[in-house]
Parts: structure tokens; sequence; C-alpha cells
């Protein structure tokens, strides 16, 4: 009786935290002013989001049902190693391409480099 | 337990549109690239439910394949924005 309470509550508590991340990007990419704000929120609360509902799916498999599954712990590991690289791609080619940052952006480093590979080539 | 995950999956499919919103009007080109790649991202939790709901584990075979397509059409995509085109000879930069 309490294996099972503290098996629901492990499961709970993880795939509730991937519902607020989950939740959290979607108001992200709605509200933000800019390419590079969304695409932070995006890399960063999505992976935490699928990342809690990959753990509670496999604990619930696991310590419920009875059978460990490799291939959720292998989706976990890269989700978590490629979503944030995808991230970082779509952000530069944003800026290469000529997307312009907002209004609000008050420093911008990497203008200057961007320039002077330009000039150089 | 049924209930909660029906929940979660109710709150799941409500960022997926929330994301749709921004796929539909974003400004520029790398906005909707962004949103798709959060969708497919989303689209893996949304499968994780579904399996824990219907109570098999066959689904999660789709998980891993999804993530892997996810990932690369956001590269595909970024590249082709960054140098239009997706294969090219000359790698010098």
């Amino acid at each position: 009786m309490t294996e099972t309470a503290i098996v629901n509550g492990l499961t709970i508590i993880f795939i509730s935290l991937g519902v607020i991340f989950s939740l959290v990007t979607a108001l992200g990419l709605i509200r933000l002013p800019d390419v590079y704000t969304r695409s932070h929120a995006s890399s960063k609360s999505a992976t935490l989001g699928v990342l809690g509902i990959l753990a509670g799916t496999f604990i619930y498999f696991w310590l419920a049902e009875g059978h460990m599954n490799s291939r959720l712990i292998l989706a976990i590991i890269f989700l978590f190693v490629t979503s944030p690289l995808s991230g970082h791609l779509i952000g530069r080619s944003a800026y290469i391409s000529g997307v312009q940052p907002t209004d609000l952006t008050e420093h911008d480093a990497l203008k200057q480099v961007i320039a002077e590979k330009k000039r150089k080539q | 337990m049924i209930l909660f995950f029906w929940i979660s999956l109710i709150l799941v499919s409500l960022s997926v549109i929330g994301l749709l919103i921004r796929l539909i009007k974003g400004p520029s080109v790398p906005d909707r690239v962004v949103a798709l790649d959060a969708i497919g991202i989303s689209l893996v939790s949304i499968v994780a439910l579904l399996s824990l709901i219907f109570e098999t584990e066959f689904f999660l075979e789709v998980i891993l394949l999804m993530s892997i397509l996810a990932f690369i059409g956001t590269a595909a995509f970024a590249k082709f924005l960054e140098r239009g085109e997706v294969f090219d000879r000359n790698s010098d930069r």
C-alpha cells in the first residue's frame, strides 16, 4: 500500500514539473519580444519539461509495472545533449541571416566581429 | 492516476496550441523554426503521456525516433538559413 503511494507520488512530482515547464515554454514563446529571447525560452525550459515527463514515465514503468526501459534513458540523454545545441544553431543562423534584435537590447558584442569578418572577405 | 495523466495531457496540448500561435504569426523565419522545434519536443512528451494512459510500452520506440527527427530538421533549417543551401562542398566557415 505504501509502496504504491510512494511510486505514485514520485511520478506525480516529476510529471507535474514537466507540465509546468512546458506551459512556461509556451508562455515564453508567446510573450517574449525577440528571436534570441524566444530561442532561450524554448531551448532551456522545453528541455527541462520533456526531461521531467520522460523521467516520470520511466519511474512509473519501472516501479509500478515492473519492466525497466533503457530506451527512455537513451532518449533523455539525447534530448539533454541536442536541444540546447539546436537552440544555439538557430540563434547563430538568425544573427548571420540578418534578424535584428529588439530595441531593448543594450549591448551587442557580436556586431563588430561580424562586420570585421564581412570586411575581410 | 489515469485522471492525472489525462489532465497533464490536456495541459501539454494547450502549450502546443500556444506554440502554434507563434508558428503562424511569427514575424521572421527563425521564429517559426524555434516554434517548430519546441512543437517537436512537446510531441515527444505527448507520446510519453499517451503510453502512460494506454499502459503500453510499445509507444516508447517512437520517442527516440521523434527526438532524432526534430534535431535533424532544426539543424537542416539552421544551415539553410545561414548559407542558402543545405548540402555544399566548401566548408570554410
